[in-house]
């Protein structure tokens, strides 16, 4: 097995095992959206309307749950400085925990998204766009998020700064998100708009990969 | 320490670093040849530890370059890391996975030589295989550590510290595992304050500087 699926696999049973972050993301995702029957009352009409933005909105909250420990425990035990000198390059490694990461929150989201449309009365056209937009907008997340908890690595505090951080950079993720579920919703064409979320998927790639490694070399040194 | 060693796999030149505005060393040279080891010895600050991360290539020398059979480390690690073991102060394990689990994530993911069961065979965990690594005592958990060394020989080991919090024994284990390592054309660099011994070993004293 290669060293990439190795620590992919790790990662993956590291979140999964009892007190991880798998759970705890989904409790919070879940959590979250039956908060707001009560907020703004159970009026399928309105909640029909909001239903899509409430998902999202929420998706990307609960990206940045775990954030924080994509690669703080690491640091910590000293499996960064192991990681940093294998064969594979950092960038990869970056990758892996990202990819890691998507597995155990994004994915999820992702597939109980439909299920969260139905309680809050999302209308059937809707449906389609959300979460094939989920799909490729939750790996997206992982990946600017992945920046965000690298760069807070060397700040004590690091959980509260992260969210400031990523938030704002999850904004064109939404957008298009959004913007393809009221598309389909006005009857207009989907897929541009799930196309521009696909081209911020592919940006984000790269950018997490060399951005983030340079903020663990940083924070190793 | 014998720069006239007839084949030397690993070169240090005129290596130097500085932490914080704070010479740590500087002009540093060795060289050392398959079978050869070097323990670093100083106080406390003396710059051990960062030079071993020097040698690694996890911290970046002021000035110097280290060579493994002929390659800049830095500019063409490739083959540099494929034989490199490193232990640090981290015992870089997961509380929750059991022995057998944290050692063969590392075997796989270093590509290791040797297989999780003879690595704990040497270092004598064994028979703690599927225990979680949070109910062994911080001893253990450093001999875990060294099990990643041993699954990986012939290469280079840089180790710091390794004998911290380890009892006589395990001492004793571990200078038979650096014996056999060496005699398998291992290298091994060690920082310890102890007397862990180390047979035909050079030794490299750091001092602290202003």
């Amino acid at each position: 097995m290669s060293a990439f699926a190795a620590l992919v696999r790790r990662d993956v049973a590291l979140a999964t095992r009892r007190g991880g972050e798998a759970a705890l993301t989904l409790g919070f995702f879940v959590i979250t959206i039956a908060l707001f029957p009560f907020g703004v009352g159970p009026d399928p009409e309105l909640l029909g309307r909001i239903a899509a933005g409430i998902i999202w909105v929420t998706a990307l909250l609960a990206a940045i749950v775990s954030l924080d420990r994509l690669f703080r425990q690491d640091l910590e035990d000293g499996s960064l400085d192991l990681l940093a000198l294998s064969p594979m390059p950092l960038e990869l490694v970056v990758l892996a925990k990202c990819l890691a990461h998507w597995l155990v929150t994004g994915l999820p989201v992702t597939l109980l998204a439909p299920v969260m449309g139905m309680m809050l009365q999302l209308e059937a056209d809707a449906y389609i766009p959300l979460i094939i937009g989920l799909a490729l907008g939750t790996p997206a997340l992982s990946l600017v998020g992945a920046i965000g908890a690298s760069l807070v690595l060397g700040a004590r505090r690091g959980g509260a700064l992260i969210g400031l951080l990523v938030l704002p950079l999850y904004i064109p993720v939404l957008i298009f998100g959004i913007s393809a579920v009221e598309a389909a919703l006005a009857g207009l064409p989907v897929l541009p708009h799930i196309l521009i979320e696909g081209a911020v998927l592919v940006v984000s790639l790269p950018l997490a990969a060399f951005a983030g490694a340079g903020a663990l070399r940083l924070a190793m040194d | 320490m014998d720069p006239d060693s007839s084949n030397p796999a690993l070169i240090a030149q005129s290596l130097s670093c500085e932490r914080g505005g704070r010479h740590l060393f500087a002009g540093l040279d060795f060289a050392l040849a398959p079978g050869d080891a070097l323990v670093l010895r100083g106080p406390n600050a003396s710059g051990k530890s960062s030079l071993l991360r020097v040698l690694a290539g996890l911290l970046e020398p002021t000035e110097g370059q280290v060579l493994w059979h002929g390659k800049d480390t830095r500019k063409d690690p490739a083959d540099w890391r494929r034989s490199l073991a490193f232990l640090g102060h981290g015992t870089a394990l997961k509380p929750q996975f059991s022995v057998r689990d944290n050692l063969g994530f590392w075997s796989r993911f270093e590509q290791a030589r040797r297989t999780p069961a003879e690595a704990l065979e040497a270092v004598g965990l064994s028979h703690l295989a599927d225990l979680p690594a949070s109910m062994l005592s911080a001893g253990q958990q450093r001999r875990l550590a060294l099990a990643r060394l041993a699954a990986r020989p012939g290469g280079c080991w840089l180790m710091d510290e390794p004998t911290v919090t380890l009892d006589a024994a395990s001492v004793e284990q571990l200078s038979t595992m650096i014996a056999r390592h060496r005699a398998e054309g291992g290298i091994a660099i060690l920082a310890t304050h102890e007397d862990l011994a180390v047979e035909n070993a050079a030794v490299l004293t750091l001092g602290v500087r202003s």
